[in-house]
């Protein structure tokens, strides 16, 4: 379920957030935000997704570039949020 | 001690020749701003020093000396030359925060060019209307980005050169050069190109409320300003580490990001990766940064972290903080000063300016939440909206004016002379800000006098938005205004009406966003997308964004009585 969770997030930035020339590799560990991958101003679009997707409400103060700094980050956040 | 030493006596003595003499501009016919940022420097005996500390996001860090920079702009400019570019062509700069971007800056300055540098995460649309514009004949970019600019390629009969530089063994297509800086011949000595102090040297464009973005062209003498301002504002000395967190796809990241900073031969640092607080403060931390060039968007974001991740690291190199973009909160000031010693310090300017206009300066009296004063030898007032007469009255709001004239201003808006003109009313340039002035001379920012939206610091024009909208097959109607955010200021928000066949939801408010921000960019995306039946309009036909901006700033509507009635 983790696995598919991961395949799933790391489909999305790339569906979303590269060219689809880029030869760019996304893992789980991949630095989204800080690595310049997913602009923080494009973090709002990808919480929408988030929500919708996992049918969950992420508070904004728990929305930070930190949160989303990863597909494991966000994986934490998911985790986090469903059990608020 | 600082360089401005006392404000009030810069006001009575001072006069740009203070600046051109400084550096020697125009002494043996020394015009371009490529040779004071590279050369000078080095014969002054200062080829050594570190001129740029470069960190990538993964930790990899890469340092260039003031020879280096001579050099290796040197073989941009060689390069730039060998194809067959001429002084006065228009070359984009097109990639992430990389030394190459910098140092290309420079080079194209040296060959004589137009250096065109264009924000990295702009869409194909956004990129594809400034480069149309602009008749751009040369982009320079790196893979990441080459397929947006192979995508509109075609569109472009007058941009004959793409130069890749990190190439690698990828197959290039006809007309792409891969250039690979540090591979290349070190190039010593070129013939920096002739120009005069009224040569066009930077296009850097700019939104505003109606029509595309407009290219705002500056000239080789807008250094005289840079220098100064630098110096005064910035309080650059000899030993200073210097950190410009501006990218250099917008004005800030050139005349405060390469120009000021190497004329005056610092050692700047550049960290080329995106926001998070740890990461910024152990970038400080471990390069000793002492001078800190910033947006209050960054700053509310640190703030919003907290003195918690302050803590953590060492920050004792500070020295000065200086805040640029939009105003700077009282908050973030007063919060700056319990979070580092030291206050950030507002300064004012915009893309038209070239340089910093009013600001805070060291030693100065700090009110928090106020832009400053006017720099010496710059004029700046409120005028009547009506009248375009100054206002006297202290407190008063009016439109911030400028006497023209200052080394930095603007010299047009690429083709378009009527816009140009525009901007210049009863003797003064016209911002498009509104301000009081208090008693004691201090700007006071109350807000944009037209429908541009300042989110983060950049400007992004609501037009280009409700085009790109009207692109989208669900799309009737839009208007995008900007809706208050605490740690942005303003971030846009788009009201659509829909084409029948269409119906909101969830689905459709990513979609609409996520197309908005890969044709346009990031800054422009809606963060809320409201679905509307109806736009309100006046009776031609003109969408009042004005009333939809007002109820979303909690504001009064004002006169409605052009509007189309129900």
């Amino acid at each position: 379920m983790a696995e598919d969770i991961k395949k799933l997030l790391v489909d999305y930035v790339k569906k979303e957030y590269l060219d689809e020339d880029s030869d760019q590799v996304i893992t789980e560990d991949t630095k989204l935000i800080s690595g310049g991958i997913v602009d923080s101003f494009s973090m709002v679009s990808l919480k929408l997704f988030l929500e919708k997707k996992f049918k969950i409400k992420i508070p904004d103060e728990k929305a930070t570039p930190e949160a989303f700094d990863s597909v494991n980050s966000i994986i934490n956040l998911l985790r986090e949020c469903a059990a608020l | 001690m600082s360089n401005i030493g006392t404000y009030e006596a810069r006001l009575k003595d001072f006069n740009w020749n203070m600046s051109s003499e400084a550096i020697g501009y125009g002494k043996d016919g020394h015009h371009n701003i490529g040779y004071f940022c590279s050369d000078r420097i080095c014969e002054m005996g200062h080829g050594e020093k570190v001129a740029l500390v470069w960190e990538g996001f993964t930790g990899d860090v890469k340092r260039f000396t003031y020879d280096d920079l001579r050099a290796y702009s040197n073989s941009f400019a060689t390069m730039l030359r060998y194809t067959g570019l001429r002084p006065g062509d228009r070359i984009c700069i097109f990639m992430d925060r990389i030394p190459e971007l910098y140092i290309s800056f420079v080079g194209i300055l040296k060959m004589g060019g137009i250096a065109q540098p264009l924000y990295s995460a702009f869409g194909e649309e956004a990129l594809q209307m400034r480069l149309e514009d602009a008749k751009t004949r040369a982009i320079l970019t790196t893979r990441k980005h080459l397929g947006k600019v192979r995508r509109i390629r075609s569109s472009l009969p007058e941009l004959a050169h793409v130069v890749i530089v990190d190439a690698g063994d990828k197959p290039l297509e006809p007309s792409e050069l891969g250039f690979v800086m540090e591979k290349a011949p070190r190039v010593d000595k070129i013939e920096i190109a002739e120009v005069g102090p009224e040569t066009p040297s930077v296009l850097h464009y700019t939104s505003g409320t109606t029509g595309k973005p407009k290219g705002a062209l500056h000239v080789h003498s807008s250094i005289v300003a840079q220098y100064i301002t630098t110096k005064w504002v910035l309080d650059l000395h000899t030993d200073d580490i210097y950190w410009c967190t501006a990218d250099p796809g917008w004005v800030t990241g050139t005349s405060y990001g390469i120009i000021g900073p190497w004329a005056n031969g610092i050692t700047q640092v550049v960290l080329d990766a995106g926001f998070s607080a740890h990461k910024w403060y152990a970038f400080i931390e471990k390069h000793k940064v002492t001078v800190w060039y910033s947006a209050p968007t960054a700053i509310r974001l640190l703030m919003k972290e907290g003195f918690d991740p302050v803590s953590r690291h060492n920050l004792s190199s500070l020295r000065h903080l200086v805040s640029v973009g939009e105003p700077l909160n009282a908050e973030a000031v007063i919060w700056s000063e319990k979070a580092f010693g030291r206050p950030f310090h507002d300064s004012y300017w915009q893309t038209e300016t070239g340089s910093i206009v009013i600001s805070n300066y060291p030693g100065m009296k700090i009110k928090p939440g106020s832009m400053g004063k006017s720099f010496p030898g710059m004029t700046a007032t409120v005028l009547n909206p009506k009248t375009f007469e100054p206002i006297t009255t202290a407190g008063t709001v009016g439109l911030i004016g400028l006497k023209p004239g200052w080394p930095s201003m603007f010299r047009a808006y690429w083709n378009n002379q009527q816009t140009y003109d525009g901007k210049f009313k009863n003797g003064w340039y016209i911002s498009g800000d509104r301000s009081s002035i208090d008693s004691e001379g201090y700007f006071w920012f109350v807000g944009r006098d037209d429908d541009v939206i300042n989110t983060a610091g950049h400007l992004v024009g609501p037009f280009e938005i409700e085009s790109a909208l009207l692109e989208h097959p669900s799309v009737a109607e839009s208007a995008a205004v900007g809706k208050p955010d605490p740690i942005n200021m303003e971030v846009v928000k788009a009201f659509i009406a829909l084409k029948p066949g269409f119906d909101k939801s969830d689905d459709l408010t990513m979609d609409i966003m996520n197309f908005i921000r890969k044709k346009l960019s990031p800054l422009a995306m809606p963060q809320e997308i409201e679905f509307v039946t109806a736009l309100p309009k006046t009776r031609s036909g003109k969408i009042m964004r004005r009333l939809l901006r007002a109820k979303e700033w909690g504001e009064e509507i004002g006169d409605t009585s052009t509007l189309e009635s129900d």
